[in-house]
């Protein structure tokens, strides 16, 4: 018994020491901290979904780079007529789906078909309604027709929700999916991983890496843990605060970097008494943005004054709108008829930036005399009670889409904030391809709602990975949501 | 009580005390903490044990002493709650399948193994599952599982008196079942079920330490012990203290308890009194 034992023990160690030394050339195991409930990204919202198979498994014709500009993907090139309505598309010649079958024009008309269906369940529909018509010319060129100049139709074409899939495989994508992408689907165990591996007859350049693991962790102290033993390679994006253990550990490094995720204080502007311009304005002289930053990200996040991204071009700086100024917030309290101020439910996603946030949010908020009741909620029932049915008062999120300043626009959106002249301006916006004339209309629909104070803006989320200092490649920014493995590679 | 029990049961001594000392912190807090627990000060956060803050300050600046006394409180009302309702219907129903014996006997019976057939923590996280994550839950969940517990002792306690002469004399003088479960059965199994509830109480402190850490328990900006373990626990290797101090508390009352009920039993139990007395139970 003891005999068998020691070499049972003996062989793990070796395999342990094969396995390892081979994980050092080209393999990854990345740690996630949600598991996607389904793998294929045109059909569901999760970010988990795209953090697996974004431009691994799946591509779209367009592909976004980790500074958010847009690069030729499955379309090598492309044309766009003088009235801006008209794309059409050169594609790859030579591209094969993981199954064998082959690419052409027909699956990318199949796919946006599938996207616009009635009957369609694509998270991101809205972004592609602008398309009246797809023609394929021949395999290897397709026409898209619009019935506006869209700004952003190449951005949106290349994000996670667009990506090409086949006629023949869409159905299973949600468990086998079968992309074009560097990397095919091999194994998916619910709870625990799920297992990519290189495809030879790649169209593209190959990646470094031969196979890619991804490992689901939840818990921030098992993913400390599996990090620190060397069970993960890394996670693109850890909780800021247990950063410290890895920041001066040097078989580690810390890449601090920018999403898109703009985290307000959502507040129901059809519900009274969030519907006077003076209750929300007050709301936004009580916060203290420095504090929540600190409190809740540990100093990574960035002030915004507005609903945009810092780092896109069409930023401005809109954050002294409403300084913290709790004197001024209780006069306009007083003023909008609340001289004792009011009490209010404020409930909170499962996600630390959100529960933390929210305490802070509560103990600024009793200064002025606001009484916030917290009520922690789990995602399915934040997702309904809030998001679909508007039953709350506030909440606290990230809104995590690139440019998502559009949601303003639409007065059935669960904030329920209603401007006909906003609503106006993103019309216009959305029918301007002049960069000069769209950054000019872009600032002035975020000085709107800033000063409207429709929700309380607190700061852009920022992307904290945590990575084995021997690897490279990765992408600093989440300008879209993503772990794209293609120029991760291992250096000695 | 008095000077010689405590002297003839050091432990017992020592355990009410140091229980004592909790509960009479956890009671100030309901008046006063050196600072409000609500109170957030980023600013001053990750302060070190000093003078301003005995116990220093956790990752939201809020001060750790009046966090441990809050979070005691909770902890010693989750559990005392739990411990009435476990009481409250256990030993009724205890009494009654002991005095009825036949079908309702069995029926207790079979209802406490069915609830004994489930791990005491496995039942409250389905309860809170259920109807939600909060403290009013966490005392249902761990209350109901008290219930078979103070049930089976009540029972035993009776059915060991139910044989001896004056209940029969009771009986005969005709007082009824309830009257005879009422003024006789129940007085004399009081030790009994005090000293299962200070046992009761630590289990249910520990099982609420347990729902509030796995989030299902208390929700802030209330806190428990457990609550605040979880806050901690990813901050322990760079903040260690942030998780010890509420771990220590937990630990520390836990034992007092359990001291605490060794010593009353040993003090109370009639079956290990002195041989002079031992008759009481037959």
């Amino acid at each position: 018994m003891r005999v068998t034992k020691s070499i049972a023990l003996a062989s793990a160690g070796l395999l342990l020491a094969t396995s390892l030394a081979f994980a050092q050339s080209t393999e990854i195991r990345v740690g996630a901290p949600l598991e996607p409930p389904a793998l294929d990204p045109t059909a569901g919202a999760a970010e988990a979904i795209d953090v697996v198979v974004y431009q691994n498994v799946f591509e779209g014709l367009t592909r976004i780079d980790q500074d958010g500009a847009v690069q030729p993907g499955l379309a090598s090139e492309w044309t766009i007529s003088d009235d801006g309505l008209t794309y059409r598309f050169t594609l790859h010649n030579g591209v094969t789906f993981h199954d064998g079958t082959s690419f052409d024009a027909e699956d990318v008309k199949f796919t946006f078909d599938r996207i616009l269906a009635d009957d369609s369940v694509n998270a991101q529909k809205a972004l592609y309604e602008a398309i009246s018509a797809i023609t394929v010319i021949d395999p290897l060129t397709i026409e898209f027709k619009l019935s506006r100049p869209d700004g952003l139709f190449l951005f949106n074409i290349g994000r996670g929700d667009a990506v090409i899939v086949a006629t023949e495989s869409a159905a299973n994508n949600g468990t086998d999916p079968i992309g074009t992408g560097p990397f095919a689907f091999v194994q998916w165990d619910r709870g625990s991983r799920v297992i990519l591996e290189q495809y030879g007859p790649y169209w593209g350049e190959k990646p470094a890496l031969t196979k890619a693991t991804y490992v689901f962790i939840g818990d921030t102290t098992t993913m400390t843990n599996a990090l620190l033993a060397g069970d993960i390679d890394g996670t693109y994006n850890f909780a800021a605060e247990a950063l410290p253990i890895f920041q001066s550990n040097p078989q580690f490094k810390v890449v601090v970097g920018t999403t898109e995720g703009e985290t307000i204080l959502s507040t129901n502007n059809a519900r009274p008494p969030f519907d006077k311009l003076a209750v929300r304005q007050a709301m936004a002289h009580a916060i203290d943005r420095q504090e929540i930053i600190d409190g809740a990200t540990y100093g990574y996040g960035v002030p915004i004054g507005s609903h945009f991204a810092p780092h896109n071009p069409y930023y401005i700086d809109l954050t002294n709108t409403y300084p913290h100024d709790i004197e001024k917030a209780k006069a306009l309290l007083a003023e909008a008829g609340y001289p004792d101020g009011f009490s209010a439910t404020l409930k909170l996603p499962p996600v630390n930036y959100a529960r933390a946030s929210g305490q802070i949010i509560a103990s600024e908020f009793a200064k002025v005399g606001i009484k916030l009741e917290l009520i922690n909620m789990e995602w399915a029932q934040w997702l309904e009670d809030v998001f679909a049915n508007k039953d709350f008062d506030l909440t606290i999120i990230s809104h995590v889409e690139p440019f998502d300043i559009g949601i303003y626009a639409n007065p059935d959106y669960y904030f329920g904030y209603n401007n006909p002249e906003f609503q106006a301006l993103n019309e216009t916006l959305n029918a301007t391809t002049d960069e000069a004339k769209r950054k000019e209309l872009a600032q002035e629909m975020q000085t709107i709602i800033a000063k409207d104070a429709v929700n309380g803006y607190l700061f852009e989320l920022a992307q904290t990975g945590v990575w084995n200092a021997k690897l490279e490649g990765m992408w600093q920014n989440a300008p879209v949501e993503g772990v794209v493995l293609r120029d991760i590679h291992w250096v000695e | 009580m008095n000077a010689q029990l405590f002297r003839a049961h050091p432990g017992l001594a020592i355990g009410l005390a140091l229980t004592v000392i909790f509960a009479l912190l956890a009671l100030l807090s309901v008046v006063w903490t050196p600072f409000p627990i609500a109170e957030i000060s980023v600013a001053r956060r990750f302060a070190t044990p000093g003078p301003d803050h005995w116990l220093g300050t956790d990752q939201l600046g809020r001060d750790m002493l009046s966090l441990i006394m809050f979070g005691t409180r909770t902890s010693f009302t989750v559990g005392a709650i739990a411990v009435l309702i476990g009481a409250g219907v256990g030993v009724p129903l205890g009494l009654a399948a002991a005095i009825y014996g036949g079908q309702v006997e069995w029926l207790v019976l079979r209802f406490s193994d069915l609830a004994f057939a489930f791990p005491a923590v496995v039942i409250a996280i389905l309860i809170a599952a259920l109807m939600g994550p909060g403290a009013g839950n966490a005392i249902i969940a761990i209350g109901i599982f008290n219930i078979p517990v103070f049930a089976q002792v009540a029972r035993g306690g009776a059915i060991a008196l139910s044989t001896l002469d004056f209940i029969a004399a009771a009986r005969l003088a005709g007082l009824s079942k309830p009257g005879i479960a009422m003024r006789h059965l129940l007085p004399n199994i009081t030790s009994l079920i005090i000293v299962q509830g200070t046992i009761q109480l630590s289990l249910g402190i520990l099982a609420e330490a347990g729902l509030s850490y796995i989030g299902l328990g208390t929700q802030p900006p209330e806190t428990s012990l457990g609550l605040m373990l979880r806050d901690a626990q990813s901050l322990f290797l760079i903040h260690p203290w942030l998780s010890v101090a509420p771990g220590l508390a937990i630990v520390l009352i836990v034992i007092a308890l359990n001291i605490a009920g060794d010593g009353l039993r040993d003090a109370l139990d009639p079956r290990l009194r002195r041989p002079g007395l031992a008759n009481v139970a037959g």
